[in-house]
C-alpha cells in the first residue's frame, strides 16, 4: 500500500535546487502545461482531420467529446513516457477533476446563458410591458406578457411562506430542543418529505381538494398549500442546522440566570440563529417558486388577470411556462422563455440575497463573539 | 408538577460530558408547558401531513388494488384502464434515476475533490456558490432547456452510436433516424439536477477524513492522487454511497424535466436511445391525472404511490448510511 504511494524519483528537477527553498507542492510545472496543451492541440487536429476527411458526423457535442478523450489519451501516454505509472496517475487525475467541474460549469452556463439569449429579447423589448400585462393578447396581437403569472407566483409563495415559515421554524427548534421519540420520528419524517416527489404533493391537494369541488376547487390558495407541503420540510431542514450551531453556552447562561424555557428560546435561541433563519427562509422561497408539479393540478392557469388567490384559477410563472412550451407557435415559445427570464431572475435575486446575508451572517458571529470577550472583563470587575 | 428532563443543551451528544450529565428539574409554568406544546405540535402537523398523504393515497387508488391485484406489479405494458401495468413506467423511472447517477455521480465527486482539495482558496467559496446555484435552478428551466438544447445537441452522438454500435441491443432504437425525447436524454438531465446532492453529501463526508493521515500521506511522498485513493475515499465510501442513494430517490421523483422531454410509449424496452419506449411514473400522473376517468385515476395514484414507496426507501437508506458515516444531509 505505501510502495503505491510513493512518487516516481524521476519527477525531481534536474538541476538540484537549494535546500533553503521552500517547496511548493501545488505548483503548476511549465513541463506539464506543456504537455497538457500539446496533447489538446494535436487531439484537436487529429479529430478535425478525421471528421472532415472521413466524413464522421457527431455534431459539435460528439467533436468535443472525442477531442476530449483524445487529449486525455494523448495526454496520458506523454506522462508515462517521462515519469512513469504514479505520476501519471496522479496528473490524469487532475485533468479528470478539473474537467468535471468544467462540465458541470458548462452545463450551468448553458442553461442561464439560453434563457438570457432566447427570453431577454422580448422582455426587453419594450421594457415593463412584458412584466405588466397578460398572456391574452398574444393570441391577437404583438401585445403579450406574463403580468398574471408574476401576480400568482408572488401571490402563491408569499401564503405559502406565511404558511410554513412559522411551522418550519418550531418544528426545527422542536428538533434541536427535544430528544423524544416524537422528535426523532419527525426529524425522519422531515428527511424523509424533503425527498418527496413534488408531484405526490399536487396528487394529494388535488384528491383532498379539487376532485371533491370539481373545476371550481382549483385557485391560488389550494396551489399554495400544496406548496407549503415541499416548503415546510426544506425550510425545516436548512434551519435546524443554523439552530442546532447557537452555542450551548448561550443558552446556559441564560438558563442559569433563571430564564424560563420559553423566554431561552425566544429571546436568546431565536435572535441569535436570526440572520441563518431568514437565509433558511430565502432559500426554501426561492427552491419554491420555481416548482411546477404541486401547482399543475391545483392553479388552473389562467392567461388573465386574477388577483384574489381565494377564488377562480390562478396562474404562476412555472406553470405559464409549461403552458407555452407545447404552443405550435414559435411565437408562443418565446413568451414561455421570457416567463422562465422572470421566474431565473426572481430565483436569483433570491438566491442572491440569502448568500449575502449568509456571508454577513459570519461577519455578524464574529462581531458577536468579540462583543462577549470585551464584555467579559468588564462583568469581573 | 416537577418533571423530569434531559438538560435543554447539546452537551448530552459530545459523550465526555455523560459522566457529569445533570439532570434538571425545573418547574414548569402553564406558559412552557404551553410553549412546548406549540413546538411539539408544529412537529406533530409535519407528521400529520405525511401520514395524510399516505393514507389519502392509499384510499384513493384502494380500487385499483382490489381491481388488478398482484397483476398491478407484475405487469410491463402500461395501457390504462384495461391493462395497468406498473413495470411499464416504473422500470423508465428507474433507468432514468440510473443514466442519471452514472451521470452526474463522477462530475459530482470531482468537483466535491475539486473544492476540498484541488481547488486554490479563493476558488473555493465560488465553486460552492456555483453547486448552490445548480441546486436552486427550477427543474421546469431544466427541462425546457434539455427540450430545445440539450436534445438536439446529443442527438449527434447518440446517432452515430446507434448507427454503428446498432448491433448492441441497448444502442438499438424502436424509431431508426429518431434520437430525442429519449429515456437517454432525461438520464442526463436529471444527472445533472442530482450533481448538488451527491456533491454536497460527499464533499461533508470528505472533509471529516483524518487530517493527518493525509498529511502523512503527502510526506511519505506520496501523489495527491494516491492520498484521495487511499486515504480520503476509504474513509468516506459509505458517506458517499449514501448521498448516490439519496440522489436516486430525488431522480425517481423528478417530474418537470422529463415531463417536458421524454416521449414514452410505456412498455420495458431496451431501447434507451430513442422515444417511444419506456415511460416514467411520475410524467404519466402529471399528463394524464387531471384528464382521466375515475378508475384510471385510482391506476395512477397507485403508480404514484409506489413510486413514493420506492423513493421513501432509497432515502430513508441513503440517510441511515449517511448519517452512520457521520454526514448531516
Amino acid at each position: 500500500m505505501t510502495a503505491n504511494l510513493l512518487m516516481d524519483p524521476v519527477d525531481a528537477a534536474p538541476t538540484p535546487t537549494p535546500s533553503d527553498r521552500p517547496r511548493r507542492t501545488r505548483r503548476v510545472s511549465r513541463d506539464g502545461t506543456i504537455d497538457l496543451a500539446g496533447a489538446a492541440i494535436a487531439s484537436l487536429a487529429a479529430i478535425w482531420l478525421v471528421f472532415t476527411l472521413a466524413g464522421v458526423s457527431m455534431g459539435n457535442f460528439g467533436f468535443f467529446f472525442c477531442w476530449a478523450a483524445l487529449s486525455y489519451a494523448i495526454y496520458g501516454i506523454l506522462v508515462w513516457r517521462r515519469h512513469g505509472v504514479l505520476l501519471t496517475k496522479d496528473r490524469l487525475a487532475t485533468v479528470a477533476i478539473w474537467t468535471g467541474g468544467i462540465i458541470a460549469l458548462i452545463a450551468l452556463a448553458s442553461v442561464v446563458w439560453t434563457v438570457i439569449v432566447k427570453g431577454g429579447p422580448i422582455v426587453f423589448a419594450h421594457f415593463p410591458r412584458f412584466l405588466v400585462i397578460d398572456t391574452s393578447g398574444g393570441k391577437t396581437g404583438d401585445e403579450y406578457g406574463v403580468g398574471q403569472s408574476i401576480v400568482g407566483t408572488v401571490e402563491q409563495v408569499l401564503i405559502a411562506s406565511l404558511l410554513s415559515v412559522p411551522i418550519a421554524f418550531l418544528t426545527a427548534t422542536y428538533l434541536v430542543q427535544s430528544k423524544s421519540f416524537l422528535a426523532r420520528i419527525v426529524r425522519n419524517v422531515v428527511d424523509s418529505m424533503t425527498g418527496t416527489p413534488s408531484i405526490i404533493a399536487g396528487l394529494f391537494m388535488f384528491i383532498i381538494w379539487v376532485r371533491p369541488h370539481g373545476v371550481d376547487g382549483k385557485n391560488g390558495f389550494v396551489a399554495a398549500l400544496a406548496l407549503s407541503i415541499m416548503m415546510i420540510p426544506v425550510s425545516c431542514r436548512a434551519a435546524y442546522e443554523v439552530i442546532r450551531i447557537v452555542p450551548g453556552s448561550l443558552r446556559e447562561a441564560a438558563h442559569a440566570l433563571g430564564a424560563p424555557e420559553r423566554r431561552v428560546i425566544l429571546r436568546v435561541v431565536l435572535p441569535t440563529a436570526r440572520v441563518g433563519l431568514i437565509t433558511a427562509a430565502l432559500l426554501g422561497i426561492a427552491r419554491t417558486a420555481g416548482e411546477t408539479a404541486e401547482v399543475l393540478f391545483t392553479a388552473g392557469g389562467n392567461d388573465r388577470f386574477n388577483w384574489n388567490p381565494l377564488h377562480g384559477w390562478q396562474d404562476d410563472l412555472p406553470l405559464r411556462i409549461y403552458e407555452q412550451v407545447f404552443q405550435p407557435s414559435a411565437q408562443a415559445i418565446t413568451v414561455g422563455w421570457g416567463a422562465a427570464f422572470v421566474l431565473m431572475a426572481l430565483v436569483l435575486i433570491l438566491f442572491t440575497g440569502a448568500r449575502i446575508l449568509g456571508a454577513t451572517h459570519s461577519h455578524n458571529r464574529r462581531r458577536f463573539s468579540w462583543l462577549r470577550q470585551r464584555r467579559q472583563p468588564a462583568s469581573e470587575s | 408538577m416537577v418533571t423530569l428532563v434531559s438538560p435543554p443543551t447539546d452537551l448530552g451528544d459530545s459523550g465526555q460530558f455523560e459522566e457529569t450529565r445533570i439532570s434538571l428539574k425545573p418547574n414548569l409554568t402553564g406558559m412552557d408547558r404551553a410553549f412546548r406544546g406549540l413546538l411539539a405540535g408544529s412537529g406533530v402537523i409535519v407528521l400529520i401531513i405525511l401520514v395524510s398523504i399516505v393514507v389519502f393515497l392509499a384510499s384513493y387508488s384502494w380500487w385499483a388494488l382490489k381491481t388488478f391485484k398482484w397483476h398491478f406489479f407484475t405487469g410491463t405494458v402500461w395501457s390504462a384502464p384495461i391493462h395497468p401495468g406498473v413495470l411499464g413506467i416504473l422500470v423508465g423511472s428507474v433507468i432514468i434515476a440510473l443514466i442519471a447517477v452514472a451521470f452526474g455521480t463522477p462530475i459530482a465527486l470531482a468537483i466535491a475533490l475539486m473544492i476540498n482539495e484541488y481547488a486554490p482558496p479563493q476558488l473555493r467559496a465560488w465553486l460552492t456558490g456555483l453547486v448552490d446555484l445548480l441546486a436552486v435552478i427550477p427543474s421546469i428551466v431544466f427541462g425546457f432547456w434539455g427540450l430545445e438544447v440539450l436534445n438536439h445537441d446529443v442527438s449527434g452522438p447518440v446517432s452515430w452510436i446507434a448507427n454503428h454500435l446498432g448491433f448492441i441491443p441497448i444502442f438499438r432504437t424502436t424509431e431508426p433516424g429518431t434520437y430525442t425525447d429519449s429515456v437517454f436524454v432525461c438520464g442526463l438531465i436529471v444527472g445533472i439536477m442530482i450533481i448538488p446532492i451527491v456533491a454536497s453529501v460527499s464533499r461533508e463526508v470528505m472533509s471529516q477524513a483524518p487530517r493527518d493521515t493525509c498529511e502523512a500521506a503527502l510526506g511519505l511522498g506520496g501523489t495527491r492522487w494516491g492520498t484521495i485513493t487511499d486515504v480520503i475515499l476509504p474513509f468516506s465510501r459509505s458517506g458517499i454511497v449514501g448521498g448516490v442513494l439519496l440522489a436516486i430517490s430525488r431522480a425517481l421523483g423528478e417530474t418537470m424535466a422529463v415531463l417536458l422531454v421524454l416521449s414514452p410509449a410505456n412498455v420495458v424496452s431496451k431501447a434507451i436511445l430513442g422515444p417511444y419506449a419506456n415511460g416514467d411514473v411520475a410524467r404519466q400522473v402529471a399528463e394524464y391525472f387531471p384528464v382521466a376517468d375515475v378508475h384510471s385515476q385510482s391506476e395512477l395514484t397507485l403508480a404514484a404511490l409506489t413510486l413514493f414507496a420506492t423513493t421513501l426507501f432509497f432515502s430513508l437508506l441513503g440517510r441511515l448510511i449517511a448519517r452512520r458515516s457521520g454526514a448531516q444531509e
